[in-house]
């Protein structure tokens, strides 16, 4: 294909507990993700996903094995490094929207541009900027609305204003469309692929293989292991 | 994240429950109040012992007689205590560095003038020198003279809140005023001169010390011993030691009492004695207080920890997010300090006020004087931001240390 892989992983293992009493959450998962691949990662509680998304997140670490974001070794970062990668390179769009209550939708968008230390964009570059994420999920007149103010569809097409914001190189999704109606999720969905089609490159966690199926690829994993790695047959249009 | 925006969110935070913020700011708010008060208060009173010291001047002895003998002898008609009205004579005559002497004998009368009465009225026997000795001045009339002593003249001399009691803005200079069984003419009322030591200068009558002697405190010894004085007054040449007159006085008195220095019959005190005491009783007061709203600002302390603590589980979610998108444990610490010292910085804002208008009412209403010192403004604020930041320290870290997965799954 041509494409690198930006998101590889090498033999990641994440065990709980100590001495006899551990439980291996990941066992062993080695998976590559290229520059605009739409993944999803499916699998029964229980069967390390979570734990999964949590280490490609860069909210927890392995217990061994490496994880390799955009050629870094991340593996070993301490937790000031993981919230610096988490607010370049990642973007979270979580189940329950995760917004800030009681701030604005357009403040909620701007949040990770306030905790880039490398920031030298000015308030009005920032406003502008977050404006025009919200214009591109198609809340460009929300702009002000509190989130309570919003229908669950609308907060996370805000959350996902959030996660585009920094421009990251992955969009992690949590079950994206598990607090909304069938109608909702399909138009969060297809949101996603609108994104992905922009040349996102997505990751989304779910149970559900409907939802799984929207991916160009799944990643099944039961018992912290990979069960299967499926090609949904529906290349990136060009 | 920049200082602004951190100000920022956590003046947010504080506005969202401004009932709870403001509980959380009383204890805050009575400490610095307090703080203030307390020092403005000891602070006017300082100024009026220092007021009194330069007023009275510190050049002054004070001596009392004492009855701390025992024994048989104590009841000779020589050696029977006290001091008598010919000591001030011999202390004025022959010691060295005196400048002026006066005595004061004193009782208690009811008084009768311009249709008023007044009961328990203190009139005070003394000398001409009095005025001079006291530092007292006249604001109508004129104070008697050697000769109304030596002719026991029945003039009288008004205190000034006592002028204002019997005969209101009239002059009193002339009119009569019927103290216990004699009746006496004003010759003068003197300027205010307010309390000192206790003692009220205004609201007493001042006449001849021979007067008093004849009319209001006759004693069967005088002519024996001549007539018991209850103070001498010696005011001192400002050039001269204290000590070297004191010491001429002790020698002196001695000699004509018939006494050593084991078992003296009178005492003498300065100025400066009296100040020194009244002084600590203040100091005393003063540290207490102190104490007191240094226990109110702890107080207030440990409550803004508590609510910080509080505030800090109700947000866990609000720190998951904002681990999520990139905070650092640093962010999220110094976003809950920052909002634990506007906390208690706006308390202590708000405590000054109340501070400062507190110790305006104070002072008008009890009459009392208070002073503002500068530094006290800063003492207090500046204690009350400490307060934010030693007890906003804990909740901070704790917030801090929060890991994000646990943070987003708190419901």
């Amino acid at each position: 294909m041509g494409t690198q892989a930006i998101i590889e992983t090498v033999d990641l293992k994440k065990i709980y507990g100590m001495g006899d009493a551990t439980v291996a959450a990941l066992d062993g998962v080695s998976i590559q993700i290229n520059a605009g691949e739409f993944v999803s990662i499916i699998g029964p509680s229980g069967s390390g996903k979570s734990t999964l998304m949590h280490i490609l997140g860069c909210l927890s670490r392995p217990t061994s094995g490496q994880y390799f974001l955009d050629n870094q070794d991340i593996s070993n970062l301490d937790n000031k490094q993981l919230a610096a990668i988490r607010n370049k390179k990642i973007g979270f769009v979580f189940q329950a929207y995760n917004l800030l209550s009681r701030t604005t939708a357009i403040r909620n968008v701007m949040l990770p541009l306030l905790y880039d230390r490398m920031d030298t964009q000015t308030q009005a570059d920032k406003e502008k900027l977050a404006h025009t994420m919200l214009e591109k999920v198609g809340l460009g007149n929300r702009m002000d609305h509190m989130p309570q103010e919003l229908s669950g569809g609308q907060q996370q097409r805000v959350a996902i204003a959030r996660a585009l914001i920094n421009n990251p190189i992955m969009i992690i999704g949590d079950e994206p469309t598990g607090n909304l109606d069938s109608h909702s999720g399909s138009d969060i969905l297809r949101l996603f692929h609108e994104i992905h089609e922009q040349g996102a490159t997505i990751v989304i966690v779910t149970h559900d293989p409907q939802i799984a199926a929207y991916a160009q690829r799944t990643i099944a994993l039961r018992d912290g292991q990979i069960e299967s790695i499926t090609h949904n047959g529906h290349g990136r249009k060009q | 994240m920049k200082l602004s925006e951190v100000i920022k969110i956590s003046w947010e935070a504080i506005t969202k429950n401004k009932i709870r913020s403001l509980l959380t700011m009383l204890g805050i708010i009575i400490g610095v109040a307090a703080v203030i008060m307390v020092i403005s208060i000891s602070a006017g009173t300082e100024a009026t012992i220092n007021d009194q010291i330069t007023s009275l001047g510190s050049n002054l002895i004070f001596i009392t007689p004492s009855f701390n003998r025992g024994g048989a002898q104590s009841f000779t008609a020589n050696n029977r205590g006290g001091l008598v009205f010919n000591d001030a004579a011999a202390i004025d005559q022959q010691v060295v560095g005196v400048t002026g002497v006066t005595v004061e004998q004193g009782a208690t009368e009811t008084i009768k003038a311009n249709g008023v009465t007044l009961t328990s009225i203190s009139i005070l026997g003394s000398t001409p020198d009095f005025p001079t000795v006291r530092d007292m001045k006249m604001s109508s009339g004129s104070y008697f003279t050697q000769n109304a002593v030596d002719l026991k003249q029945g003039v009288v001399v008004l205190g000034s809140s006592l002028a204002t009691q019997l005969f209101g803005t009239a002059d009193p200079v002339g009119q009569y005023v019927n103290v216990g069984n004699y009746q006496l003419v004003v010759i003068g009322v003197l300027a205010p001169k307010g309390s000192v030591g206790g003692t009220d200068y205004d609201a007493r009558l001042y006449l001849p010390i021979t007067v008093v002697f004849q009319k209001f405190t006759p004693s069967q010894f005088a002519r024996f011993r001549g007539n018991e004085v209850r103070l001498i007054y010696v005011k001192v040449d400002p050039k001269v030691k204290l000590d070297d007159v004191i010491l001429q006085i002790q020698l002196l008195l001695y000699k004509r009492h018939k006494v050593t220095s084991s078992n003296p019959d009178f005492s003498i005190t300065t100025q400066q004695d009296i100040i020194a005491t009244q002084e600590s009783t203040t100091a005393a007061f003063r540290s207490l207080l102190a104490w007191v709203a240094g226990v109110s600002l702890l107080v207030g302390g440990i409550g803004i920890m508590n609510i910080m603590l509080v505030s800090v589980t109700e947000r866990t979610r609000e720190i998951g997010i904002r681990q999520s998108i990139g905070a650092t444990s640093d962010d999220i610490r110094v976003q809950f300090l920052m909002e634990a010292l506007l906390l208690s910085a706006l308390g202590g804002l708000i405590g000054l006020v109340v501070g400062l208008g507190g110790s305006v009412v104070f002072g008008s209403v009890s009459g009392m004087r208070t002073v503002i010192v500068p530094s006290s403004v800063l003492l207090a604020f500046g204690s009350a931001a400490i307060v934010g930041i030693f007890f906003g320290y804990y909740p901070a870290s704790k917030a801090a240390q929060l890991d994000p997965i646990e943070a987003l799954r708190f419901e």
